[in-house]
């Protein structure tokens, strides 16, 4: 049982951008902006022009629902968009489309890997809205002599998922948005590497008082520094005898510290109403027919590759935890021994990417089955495979390259016991110590075995002919 | 005045190019301020297209004037207001789209109340439009430039809009017929939003045919509009000149105090015509009609105050020295904006805010409902209604504008029909001391073909709408 001595509560806010439509959510233009020049992916709708109007995307309201079902949530059989009324330059219309009353899901959960095991996160909601253009500055925001903007990204289809207030450490925050975004990767309607992808607002509590709201965190990492952050503050805050009041803080990710907003933004009244020219949108039958096509999802996934390849359930959770590396794993399993295989990509390969900063396409599947096969036939030691994927990950190349280029093939029996002759000739203190019973004086002579054959005998090996031949 | 058939028989035999030169000549001569953007080189050089190249559309080289909040590619669209100041459209509207495939002639863009917000065009920025039938009066609105313009032979035909009758006064006002369809017929791509609930695009002419004809080309399903319907339609084809066993109902309520004895008379006698030609009438209650007007003004109110949020000077329109976003913004809006737009603005925001949304927008909503029923509930005795357009003829310019209340009291007999959402067409059905005096004919839901079929046999038996004003 996880104490929680500071009495926290975080609630998350997601803004997740469904990156993967072809087209925006209210309009025809196309999503495939990232590589292209500032308002050149724009029409009279998502630039709000006078007399156009929008036009519901009926993808993205299957995504909508996906992402519901996903969630666990329930999915409304009518839903209804509403106008979020306020000013900003980023804004063409004057007020957002988003939903309010009749949200397309509610009331689902998720489970995380909490402080005291499985722990389970409420969703509180989770619907759709259009987002707004970029703001694009010259240098930095305060030296900047203007505003430029983009309405590349106006109108691009956002899933708002609003978490309760469940999370109870800037841990499990950080997890529950490794979750939620490796969930969103499977539905594969998001790429969570394209920039502005996942967008991350935080309400926070502690000891009851009131919450703090910290927007602009645009990592996972980030979210849980703003977060150990404001802990730190509220506590600072209560122990000056002071009171948490609520409101907006700015996540400065430099510093990495939150910043009162302290302004007239604060005040707002977004004077919600339903959208006129949007009619309520009906989608009773949808859902059912959206779930018999839901993809298999992680937990699901984690539970079969354990029946399935009868691998460990770590190594499994750390399989599926990402889709790409589940199904890299399932195409190397389906050819190489699968528990091997789980071994080699879960505890060396995806360290060697962790370490470099790379994911998983860095690597190709074709070089982890020749690896594993070399390792198999005891053509290499362990060593030798992981230079090989060191070597793969730095340099390139092919592993049978690199077996020869190195000279990692693993050398003969004769060889070995050639070697072990001249270690027990060359070391008779040794020899006489392990006699004597000092079993620790064997590792000096299998030492010296190995470094006459430059490490390319298998260590275990070259310990079982000493024995051999010292006894 | 050339009805569509005359016009088509005069273009075979002359040419498109001769007729659109007369009707520029007339607007370039007229002291009506009909016409804010008159668009002489794009209709002249489409004109003579049409004439080496044949169309056979049903308007093929036929001018006509369009409310200028109907947005036109390359023509400026200015809503009668300083803040479009500069603005070009880059696309259609869909109800130009279908204009320009029948071969129809957009000979310029009509003056209109600043964002259709008024029933005199006299908000406009432009000046006011002048009444065709006496000079000194308001041709009515907002649509008082498409109204004029027809009446005064500035054009054959044009589109305005009717938010809360923005079509069937002018049309009253100006002595022709206007048409508001049902909510959904014509798509709204294109039409700049006043409050975006109750409007649609309505046609005029100077005959009922002429109203069908241009409602043919217009109407029809949009996948830009998603309040748009889909519904197969041929409105020529309901101008039956036979009412015999139609019943229509007399909904009491639409000639309350404040009616002229004038207008209350000419409607009376044109429902006795009707009868004459075998139709029958009954009274129809429509109680809650006194709270129409109220329930009207907060929900368009509302409406504008979100509609209107995007003209803030960043991406089109009057621009104003530039400093923080903030600044400029309000400044931009408060140069660019006339103020009845402020008023309703203002208005509409403080129906929508905290504390106050359930006490005026939402009751509003009830309201509507309502409303709804009575309509519901009359058609269940009746297959159309009539009722007064106007509660009165065109008023003098200047009477009104400075008291907006009074101004707005006048819409109380068209407001309810749009916040039904239903059909109602108005044409001439008598003068009261030289200026002209309409009647509305109101249908139910999609049911068009009644209240033309009405209006076109009551056209066909009296003379009211082949009286011209003098000049014209
Ligand atoms: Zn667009």
């Amino acid at each position: 049982m996880y104490e929680n001595p500071d009495g926290v509560m975080i609630g998350l806010e997601v803004h997740v951008q469904l990156n993967k439509l072809k087209t925006k959510v209210f309009c025809g233009c196309s999503t495939d902006y990232h590589n292209d020049p500032p308002n050149s992916h724009v029409c009279p709708v998502c630039l709000g022009l006078p007399g156009s109007l929008p036009v519901i995307n009926r993808k993205a309201v299957e995504a909508a629902i996906k992402i519901g079902l996903a969630l666990n949530c329930k999915v409304e059989e009518h839903t209804q968009f509403y106008r979020k009324n306020y000013y900003y330059p980023d804004l063409p219309k004057g007020f957002q489309i988003t939903q309010y009353d009749f949200p397309i899901s509610s009331g689902g959960y998720i489970m995380i890997e909490g402080e005291d095991g499985e722990h389970r996160v409420g969703i509180t909601r989770a619907h759709m809205e259009e987002d707004p253009g970029r703001l694009v500055h010259e240098g930095t925001i305060d030296k900047s002599k203007y505003t430029l903007i983009d309405y590349n990204r106006s109108g691009m289809a956002l899933i708002e998922i609003v978490s309760d207030p469940d999370m109870r450490s800037p841990k499990e925050a950080r997890r529950y948005l490794d979750k939620l975004r490796n969930i969103l990767e499977y539905l594969d309607i998001f790429d969570g590497d394209l920039e502005g992808a996942l967008r991350v607002d935080a309400n926070i509590s502690i000891m009851g008082g009131q919450r703090a709201e910290i927007k602009n965190i645009s990592s996972h990492k980030g979210a849980e520094r703003a977060l150990l952050f404001e802990i730190v503050r509220q506590k600072n805050v209560l122990r000056r005898g002071g009171v948490v009041v609520q409101e907006t803080r700015h996540f400065d990710e430099a510093r990495e510290i939150t910043l009162s907003m302290r302004s007239k933004e604060e005040a707002h009244d977004y004077r919600y109403f339903p959208e006129p020219d949007l009619v309520p949108l009906k989608i009773s039958g949808w859902a059912p027919a959206i779930k018999e096509m839901l993809p298999e999802l992680p937990d699901a996934r984690r539970m079969r590759f354990v029946e399935q390849y009868g691998i460990m359930d770590d190594h499994a959770k750390a399989l599926t935890s990402e889709r790409k590396v589940a199904i890299f794993y399932e195409e190397v399993a389906k050819i190489a021994d699968p528990k091997i295989s789980a071994v080699w990509i879960c505890d060396v390969l995806k360290g060697e990417l962790n370490y470099r900063d790379l994911t998983i396409e860095a690597f190709r599947k074709e070089d982890m089955l020749s690896v594993i096969e070399l390792l198999m036939s005891k053509k290499i030691t362990e060593d030798g495979a992981v230079d090989i994927i060191r070597t793969l990950l730095d340099k390139g190349g092919s592993p049978e390259e690199i077996v020869k280029e190195k000279g990692l093939l693993k050398v003969e029996g004769d060889i070995v016991s050639t070697a072990a002759e001249e270690a027990i000739k060359e070391n008779p203190v040794a020899v006489s110590d392990f006699k004597a019973g000092k079993e620790k004086a064997l590792n000096s002579l299998v030492g010296s075995v190995m470094k006459k054959t430059k490490g390319r005998a298998d260590a275990r090996a070259a310990r079982e002919i000493l024995l051999g031949k010292l006894g | 005045m050339a009805s569509i058939n005359e016009l088509i028989e005069r273009i075979h035999a002359d040419s498109s190019e001769e007729i659109v030169t007369e009707y520029l000549e007339k607007i370039e001569k007229s002291k009506l301020n009909a016409f804010i953007t008159v668009a002489k080189e794009s209709a002249l050089l489409r004109a003579k297209e049409i004439d080496s190249q044949g169309h056979d559309g049903p308007l093929a080289g036929i001018p006509i004037a369009i409310k200028d909040n109907i947005s036109t590619k390359g023509i400026a669209t200015t809503c009668a207001s300083k803040i479009l100041t500069g603005y070009i459209p880059p696309y259609d509207a869909h109800v130009i789209e279908k204009l320009k495939e029948a071969g129809a002639i957009i000979i310029g863009k009509a003056n209109m109340d600043e964002f259709a917000m008024g029933s005199s065009t006299e908000t406009s920025f432009y000046g006011p439009t002048l009444n065709p039938w006496d000079t000194t009066r308001v041709p009515g609105g907002s649509s008082g430039g498409s109204a004029a313009a027809v009446a005064g032979g500035e054009a054959p035909l044009s589109l305005g809009s009717d938010t809360g009758g923005s079509v069937r006064c002018p049309a009253s006002f100006c002595g022709v017929v206007g048409l508001k369809p049902t909510y959904g017929v014509i798509s709204r791509y294109g039409l700049i939003s006043y409050a975006n609930s109750l409007e649609q695009i309505g046609p005029f002419a100077t005959s009922v045919r002429d109203v069908a004809t241009l409602f043919d080309v217009i109407s029809g399903h949009d996948p830009r509009d998603s309040t748009s319907v889909d519904r197969e339609t041929n409105y020529s084809s309901a101008l039956i000149n036979d009412v015999k066993g139609l019943k229509i109902g007399v909904p009491e309520e639409y000639f309350a105090e404040g009616t002229d004895k004038n207008v209350e008379k000419s409607v009376r006698d044109a429902i006795n015509t009707l009868e004459e030609l075998g139709a029958t009438s009954v009274e129809v209650k429509m109680p809650h009609t006194k709270y129409a007007l109220s329930a009207y003004y907060v929900i368009a109110m509302s409406e504008a105050s979100s509609n209107l949020a995007r003209f803030d000077g960043m991406r089109y329109g009057l621009r104003t020295e530039d400093s923080d976003w903030h600044t400029t913004f309000s400044q931009v809006r408060a140069a660019g904006f006339g103020d009845e737009v402020k008023r309703r603005i203002l208005l509409g925001t403080y129906a929508l805010s905290a504390g106050y949304h359930d006490k005026y927008y939402l009751k509003a909503l009830k309201i509507r409902t309502l409303i709804k029923q009575d309509f519901e509930r009359a058609f269940r005795d009746a297959d159309v209604l009539i009722a007064p357009t106007m509660p009165y003829p065109a008023f003098k310019l200047g009477e009104k504008i400075d008291d907006p209340i009074s101004l707005y009291l006048a819409d109380v007999d068209t407001v309810p029909i749009n916040l039904a959402g239903v059909p109602s067409i108005s044409l001439p059905c008598g003068f009261s001391g030289g200026l002209p005096i309409g009647m509305q004919v109101i249908g139910k839901h999609f049911d068009e073909a009644a209240i033309l079929r009405t209006a076109f046999a009551f056209e066909e038996n009296t003379d009211f709408h082949t009286r011209q004003p003098e000049g014209s």
